[in-house]
């Protein structure tokens, strides 16, 4: 082997050295909240105030996890997060449920049912993407109030859908569009109405982008504090809401424990769906983008 | 009975115009062919046919019935798509099915329907696979398949063939003139190929910018083109169109570079036609086939060239010289051409077509 052939060898190693070696180093560094987290959770309150954040619990222990879950003060009830916990999925799984249908339909609507100013109405909900949420605070609690919504989940549910309408069309009119017309066109005349195109060709086709839809808008709407502290009180509060009142009202000692596991607990469903259904999401999102 | 008749259809996008006044009619078991370049309106007019574009103007009847407002469903038709357009999601089967579910036809029937279609396009044991597990020439024959459960009054194809390669081309071009003998329904195919028009059609439309400009027997459009568009269009090597001048006595003078001129009599012309044509300018429509060697002896009119570009093609080859300063295609049998060199070719006058050097439609 040559000189040159050997050196051109060895920084080609240095290069794989340096990419692996700068990859791993920032996985720890993105990780070690998540870590600090996990380790803090199973730790007693004592041997957090007399040890290290970082290192490993001495005594692995899951009352922290309980008291959060179950018993720890919110306002003036103790219950812990269960019921919130219950709350955010009352809210989030209808929510989630209505704007992916609502956004399917729109796309469908918008690409395959075309009508004059169709594509000036698609940009008008494109423009509800970029809206920020501050924005729509005011004359929402306005609107709850004329309904009678103030306060209540089904409130929660209805801001959520609507306000997740624009990103769910807007995923679906852009898978949709890749869809071919000739396939519309092949259903009417066989017979098939609007809805029958609809349920038996369109959303067959569009499972990658209805999960999609699912996972994003569950992540949002999961992970939303504003709408839910703005527009519900006490009781009714989404877990998020919660789990700040948690960790911003004790008395005493600082429970980072509870507060950590309590983080967890509100983090896990949105994790889990991820862990679940993360493959179809990256499938879902590039489907458009490369052709067959 | 199942006729269709195009009368006076026009279609307008707002001020754009893309079909002017079509009148096409056809009968029972007819093969009607609409050819064009892309533009000229076909695709839209097969659309109008289905009810899946409306009608600007005119009529559209099929078996004598108006359908302009009926919906595509109800005008007992069905359609091939250029992409097949196969429901990605459904089995073979299911795809084939899917109109008779609709029409809420009994799983006997339907059983049966689909077993005499696959069987007809052998297609029986891909019957359970999903359309991205087949390749073009199935998935042509699904749609088909499609199609023929319907057992409509008329056939819709939109561009069938031109998404398979040209070996598969040729064998389903084959199928689908099989098909259209056995089951003899009326057909109106749209395509851009010349060839698949000449081969599968019992009556060609030759469109261009919304205007039918020929329609009539594949042959006789070959033989006698309306005008030179026509000529040119239909055919390949496509038809010589030569300038000449028109003597009193019907001979066609055509002038050759650096030799005396081909004088080429003997053509077909009516009286009145040389009357008003007599020592005027004229397009001379030469197929490239209608030229030969000039054997000695010979009382064809002939003609002295030389050769610029041979192309032997295996059964013949073509050779291009100039003519009455345009460039001219011959096709000869093998090994008779030479580049560069100096031959004597005949012409024969009986297939030759003249037109008007103006308006370029036929003179008869």
């Amino acid at each position: 082997m040559s000189t040159e052939a050997r050196s051109a060898r060895r920084a080609h190693q240095f290069g794989r050295l340096f990419i692996y070696g700068s990859l791993i180093a920032l996985a720890i560094f993105y990780l070690m909240p998540l870590w600090v987290m996990i380790v803090t959770s199973l730790k007693s309150l004592d041997e957090i105030y007399s040890g290290s954040f970082i290192g490993l619990p001495q005594a692995i222990t899951f009352e922290a996890w309980e008291k959060a879950w179950g018993q720890a003060c919110i306002g003036t009830a103790c219950d812990g997060l269960r019921p919130y916990f219950v709350n955010s999925l009352l809210m989030v799984i209808p929510a989630v449920a209505l704007s992916t249908a609502i956004g399917a339909i729109n796309g469908y609507i918008l690409t395959k049912w075309r009508f004059p100013g169709a594509n000036f109405v698609f940009g008008l909900m494109l423009f509800g993407c970029f809206l920020p949420f501050q924005a729509v605070i005011l004359p929402m609690a306005q609107l709850l109030g004329s309904l009678r919504l103030s306060g209540t989940i089904p409130g929660l549910v209805l801001v959520h859908t609507v306000y997740g309408i624009s990103f769910t069309t807007l995923f679906f009119r852009n898978y949709f569009i890749t869809i071919p017309d000739e396939l519309t066109r092949a259903a009417q005349i066989d017979g098939a109405g609007f809805f029958r195109i609809f349920f038996s060709v369109m959303l067959p086709a569009a499972l990658p982008i209805i999960v999609v839809s699912c996972i994003w808008q569950f992540t949002q709407i999961w992970n939303d504090f504003l709408f839910g502290v703005s527009f519900t009180a006490g009781q009714s509060s989404p877990i998020t809401v919660a789990l700040n009142n948690i960790v911003n009202v004790t008395m005493g000692r600082k429970q980072y424990n509870v507060d950590m596991a309590a983080a967890m607990i509100a983090a896990i469903p949105t994790l889990v769906v991820y862990i679940v259904a993360g493959r179809y999401f990256v499938r879902g999102l590039t489907a458009g983008a490369v052709k067959g | 009975m199942s006729t269709l008749e195009i009368d006076r259809v026009r279609k307008a996008y707002g001020n754009l115009e893309v079909l002017k006044e079509v009148s096409i009619s056809i009968g029972t078991g007819d093969f009607l062919v609409l050819l064009g370049p892309s533009g000229c309106g076909k695709s839209t007019l097969l659309n109008m046919i289905a009810g899946l574009e409306t009608v600007t103007g005119g009529e559209i009847r099929i078996a004598g019935r108006t359908v302009n407002d009926l919906s595509p469903k109800d005008r007992d038709i069905a359609m091939v798509f250029q992409s097949y357009a196969l429901y990605p999601t459904m089995t073979v089967r299911q795809n084939i099915e899917f109109g008779m579910k609709i029409r809420k036809v009994a799983q006997a029937d339907r059983d049966k329907a689909v077993k005499t279609a696959s069987d007809l396009l052998q297609i029986t044991h891909l019957l359970d696979r999903k359309p991205s597990q087949l390749s073009g020439g199935q998935r042509q024959r699904v749609a088909m398949g499609r199609a023929i459960v319907r057992e409509p009054k008329l056939f819709l194809f939109d561009e069938p063939l031109s998404n398979l390669d040209a070996k598969l081309r040729v064998d389903m071009r084959t199928e689908i003139k099989r098909l259209h003998a056995r089951l003899g329904t009326t057909i109106v195919y749209v395509t851009h190929d010349q060839i698949e028009a000449m081969t599968l059609a019992t009556r060609v439309a030759v469109m261009k910018d919304g205007v039918v400009q020929q329609l009539d027997e594949p042959q006789a459009v070959y033989d006698r083109p309306a005008n030179v568009y026509v000529a040119r269009f239909v055919g390949s090597p496509a038809m010589n169109i030569v300038p000449a001048l028109l003597e009193a006595d019907g001979t066609a003078v055509i002038e050759i570079a650096r030799r005396p001129a081909a004088r080429i009599g003997g053509i077909a012309l009516s009286a009145d036609a040389l009357r008003r044509y007599a020592g005027k300018k004229v397009l001379v429509g030469i197929r490239p086939e209608n030229f030969s060697i000039a054997s000695t002896g010979s009382t064809a009119p002939s003609l002295t060239i030389d050769f610029d570009v041979v192309e032997p093609t295996g059964p013949d080859t073509l050779a291009v010289f100039q003519l009455g300063g345009v460039e001219v295609t011959a096709r000869l049998p093998p090994r008779q051409a030479h580049a560069g060199r100096e031959a004597g070719l005949a012409v024969d006058t009986s297939k030759i077509v003249l037109f008007d050097s103006e308006t370029e439609t036929r003179i008869d």
